[in-house]
């Protein structure tokens, strides 16, 4: 593979830049292989990825059915944090930071991770002890968190409202300095581009039909372009989990919802941190190009739809505009929605099945893309011992059963509700 | 913007309703012996089905009355709406 570097820019520049490698090859499918990953996003890449570099498993398959990093990887507002207080949470996301810091030199391809430190605003009085509680709680499992009072906040986000007649007046807030955003194509990209050139086979435009289950052990996976002989096979698949799960016929303790974001029109810079609304569900943050980037609540309706209604983003916006009242002045540039695989306690599952060699990653909610590369390293290692790491532990699909949930967020199991 | 029909209100938007999940899952019968499977099957797992879902919503700023609706999970297309005591 050719490495990027200074040197071979400027060598191809001598050649106008016709003669680079492909990054990754269009592989067709072959009849047989290890381990097949289902989902060509994120998780599914770097899943790849580390069964490839860290445990020697390269006959692996990734099979998509539209385009490399085209669902919820390219639909992301490219947050990254740990800032959890339940110790699963905060120790596999913590992993994940770790994993983020490296990934540029790791994977050879900028990622332009940008640890610019993301800001949970308060605006109360109670508020303020639960996000001391949760600086506390992620201080002792070694997670940065630094609590700020008013003044301190308005130091950094002067453009926040801090006049006196708010509805939801700004108390302080909870900041993870380590915390940012990354360039989320580019984390597919490096991904694809490191497994592809130690083996993995990329297969898009190809679409799981079905699978051979004999006597409970997985040995085949069916696809519109051909049957696929394999003992492992990974589910990485996000929103379209119940789909997949239905041809298993499995039912699993996930939703499928909607989630949208958009971004305003570029403007010079303004915000350099991830700030988060408190009295609501909004988050902002600045691109590299300048246009602000931003989220909030889900649809609240059971959708595949990958398109969004008006009234969650007038209601999304409405918070923006409340918090930081300069963003009504901006015209939006793009909206666009995600399918969110939401699970019952708002934690993810990791884990192996009831299926000998099904293996389920699941349950993302809100927070995939942060979790990409923990998420990736943990599933290979499950997919490559046949048991889970200790970071996945929590993650466990029984937790429903035994009742060890996640709750982080205290939703219950209408992690839905707005 | 949706428009779901009310069964005693008539067409209004989706600002007036509250989605209440999946109208299919039964609370297992009082009395009996309920099963750890049955339970969970209950408060945990779903179905989700991409295409036709039965789903429960409640007509929250307008008569506050609980409603079945059958709706198109991927292209949002609403088909039938009943009274929530009516099967759809």
């Amino acid at each position: 593979m050719q490495k990027y570097s200074i040197f071979n820019l400027i060598k191809n520049a001598f050649s106008g830049h016709q003669n680079w490698d492909l990054a990754w090859k269009d592989a067709t499918p072959k009849k047989e292989y290890d381990v097949v990953i289902i989902g060509g996003g994120g998780h599914g890449l770097a899943t790849a990825y580390y069964l490839a570099k860290e445990h020697n498993i390269t006959n692996v398959a990734i099979i998509e059915k539209g385009w490399l990093g085209g669902g919820n990887m390219g639909r992301n507002t490219t947050i990254i944090r740990s800032n959890y207080m339940y110790d699963d949470n905060a120790m596999f996301s913590e992993f994940g930071m770790d994993l983020w810091r490296k990934m540029s030199q790791d994977l050879n391809y900028n990622v332009m991770f940008s640890p610019r430190g993301i800001i949970n605003l308060a605006h109360s009085d109670a508020q303020m002890n639960i996000f001391t509680r949760r600086g506390n709680s992620m201080r002792l499992n070694g997670i940065d968190a630094v609590l700020l009072n008013r003044e301190e906040v308005k130091e950094i986000i002067p453009m926040a409202d801090f006049s006196d007649n708010v509805r939801f007046p700004i108390f302080g807030g909870l900041m993870q300095p380590s915390a940012g955003t990354a360039r989320h194509d580019a984390v597919a990209w490096g991904y694809a581009r490191q497994a592809d050139s130690m083996g993995v086979d990329i297969i898009q435009n190809c679409e799981v039909t079905g699978f051979d289950v004999v006597s409970g052990k997985i040995q085949g996976v069916r696809t519109s372009r051909g049957d696929i002989k394999v003992k492992k096979i990974g589910l990485c698949v996000a929103g379209s989990t119940n789909s997949l799960a239905e041809k298993l016929n499995m039912t699993l303790p996930v939703e499928t919802h909607l989630l949208q974001a958009c971004v305003s029109e570029p403007v010079k810079p303004v915000l350099d941190r991830v700030v988060t609304f408190g009295a609501g569900h909004f988050y902002i943050s600045q691109s590299d190009k300048g246009e602000m980037v931003m989220g909030g609540d889900l649809d609240g309706y059971n959708s595949y739809a990958q398109r969004g209604n008006l009234p969650t983003l007038q209601h999304v916006l409405t918070e923006g505009i409340a918090m930081m009242p300069f963003l009504s002045k901006l015209k939006m540039l793009r909206t666009w929605g995600g399918i969110m695989d939401m699970s019952m306690d708002g934690s993810p599952i990791i884990d192996k099945t009831h299926i000998e060699g099904l293996y389920l990653n699941c349950g993302w909610c809100y927070g995939g893309f942060k979790a990409t590369p923990a998420s990736g390293w943990t599933f290979a290692h499950t997919i490559a011992q046949d048991r889970v790491h200790k970071l996945n532990a929590g993650y466990s699909l029984n937790r429903f059963n035994t009742g060890h949930l996640l709750d982080e967020k205290g939703l219950g199991t209408k992690t839905w509700i707005s | 913007m949706l428009h779901i029909k009310c069964p005693h209100c008539g067409m209004r938007s989706q600002n007036e309703f509250s989605y209440g999940g999946d109208a299919t899952v039964k609370r297992p019968e009082l009395n009996k012996e309920v099963s750890d499977q049955d339970w969970d099957n209950f408060v945990y797992n779903r179905k989700s089905l991409r295409g036709k879902h039965k789903e429960l919503w409640q007509h929250i700023s307008g008569c506050r009355q609980w409603i079945k609706v059958e709706r198109d999970t991927a292209t949002h297309e609403i088909f039938k709406t009943v009274k929530a005591n009516e099967d759809i």
